[in-house]
């Protein structure tokens, strides 16, 4: 058996108690001890993630900013503060998504990605790839690792123990003390911080943020927290299969700048032209648990497919993403089971910064 | 560590059994079950007045994780089931053996009931999966 990669906080995960998983070849803690505990402490107060198993690419050269406006079917020319991050796809020629990340402008010469654990390998390649037609240096930052403190209080129990600059950061904005580098990101749904620092760094931070009430959480409820809160997960929700127009993201797709030829834009400009499938949000309206990959009919005779499922422990419901034809119907069925139940179409997030999103129903 | 209680009967697929005086039989999940499921969010029980071979999946517990199916230790009929889970699954974690019980059923033979583990062979087959 190939032996299981692990954090610098892996050793605080199993004195916790944590109950650890295979996560993309990491060995990563899915819970403490109740997940649903660790879901609402971060609704409602600050929770705490080990991600290092996500990686930091840094991107160095004079045309940084051309080889991203190229790469990413977002158009980095909307970042034009230093610091600024911006939510971004990166696509095959067909308009397949390789992988979803975010990417932070330092300079003109600096620019920093977060991309997801399991894709790492395959980005760089791909980043290697097409870095030499723009004299780009590609450097992955093994050395670098991301912990996220997220909720309500996070930015005031964090504060003290970052660079004074973290305190004022606006939303989707980072700023960085050395090797300190603080985003105010996440995905929770929730305020807070993604912090991406030299792995020692984090292991003190993790120690002296649980001694302020910050709960250690695993990655079981950061997927209902994620999943209350609209966003997508790469591997389940989209892949190489499926466009950014299909997975509930053409609104990171930024086509107004005609003569920007990112790699994938003439593949999404024919679909746009023709019907096809999208994401919705689903909340089933009886007792149960709508589960990945379970059947969607429509009264029509459509018929899709559920990508994400689950309790929502903020809504006390189940909900979850998928992808159908393009339809207006608003009432469905679901297959759990063998049997059909019903579900109604809405427009994710479910929850934002601790509120229900779901209005109540008109029946 | 799971809690196994010396008077009941258990079978391998993590279902208690407890022999009642008037030889009905109430069922349940194991602690070491609810443990290793988590937080339970749904459950759903069989009807009263179905008859259930044994080894039926005939319950349904459903965590934050997985779904899981929950099988007739042996066969007979449902003579109840517990309401109270539909609103409260979390029961099924807190209180696993008592409030948390599932349904309960007329054994179709009574005999059957020597096919199910103690406590001790049951700890043991929890021992020797893990």
């Amino acid at each position: 058996m190939l032996s299981l990669k692990k954090t610098a906080l892996h050793e605080h995960h199993r004195r916790l108690g944590a109950r650890l998983v295979d996560f993309a070849g990491w060995e990563m803690p899915i819970q403490y001890a109740s997940q649903l505990d660790e879901h609402h402490a971060v609704r409602t107060h600050a929770g705490m993630f080990d991600v290092a198993h996500m990686v930091a690419v840094d991107l160095h050269g004079a045309n940084v900013r051309a080889f991203l406006a190229r790469l990413l079917a977002n158009d980095v020319a909307k970042l034009k503060v230093p610091g600024k991050a911006l939510y971004a796809c990166l696509l095959r020629e067909d308009g397949g998504v390789l992988d979803d990340l975010i990417a932070y402008y330092l300079d003109e010469s600096w620019f920093r990605l977060v991309v997801n654990a399991g894709t790492a390998d395959k980005d760089c390649a791909w980043f290697e790839r097409h870095a030499p037609a723009f004299g780009v240096e590609v450097r992955r930052r093994n050395d670098l690792g991301i912990l996220a403190v997220q909720g309500p209080q996070a930015r005031a129990l964090a504060a003290g123990e970052l660079p004074a600059a973290a305190e004022s950061l606006g939303a989707f904005h980072a700023c960085r003390d050395g090797e300190l580098f603080v985003g105010r990101t996440g995905y929770t749904g929730e305020d807070g911080y993604e912090i991406v620092a030299p792995h020692a760094t984090l292991v003190r931070l993790w120690v002296t943020l649980q001694a302020k009430g910050v709960k250690p959480c695993g990655l079981g409820a950061r997927d209902t927290l994620r999943l209350e809160a609209g966003m997508n997960l790469y591997g389940q929700d989209m892949d190489e299969s499926v466009t950014p127009l299909e997975s509930g993201l053409a609104w990171t797709v930024s086509m107004t700048d005609a003569s920007r030829d990112f790699i994938g834009r003439a593949a999404l400009e024919a679909q746009q032209k023709t019907p096809h499938r999208r994401q919705v949000g689903l909340l089933l309206e009886g007792r149960g648990v709508l589960r990945a990959h379970m059947a969607v009919r429509f009264a029509s005779g459509q018929t899709g497919e559920i990508t994400s499922g689950g309790f929502g422990p903020t809504l006390k419901r189940s909900i979850a993403l998928a992808r159908v034809p393009q339809t207006d119907e608003v009432a469905c069925e679901v297959q759990i089971r063998n049997e059909w139940q019903p579900a109604r179409v809405l427009k994710p997030p479910f929850v934002r910064n601790g509120k229900t999103l779901i209005p109540e129903s008109t029946s | 560590m799971s809690n196994t209680p010396k008077e009941l009967k258990f079978a391998k697929s993590h279902e208690w059994v407890r022999v009642e005086a008037d030889g009905t039989v109430t069922i349940g999940i194991t602690d070491h079950a609810q443990n290793a499921l988590g937080d339970l969010v749904f459950v759903e029980v069989p009807k009263v007045g179905r008859k259930l071979a044994a080894n039926d999946a005939c319950a349904v517990v459903e965590s934050v994780k997985a779904a899981s199916d929950v099988y007739a230790p042996i066969a007979g009929e449902v003579i109840a089931n517990n309401p109270a889970l539909a609103d409260a699954p979390e029961t099924l974690n807190t209180d696993p053996y008592g409030a948390g019980w599932m349904w309960k059923m007329k054994p179709a033979d009574a005999g059957e009931l020597a096919s199910l583990l103690d406590a001790a062979a049951y700890e043991k087959s929890v021992a020797e999966s893990s």
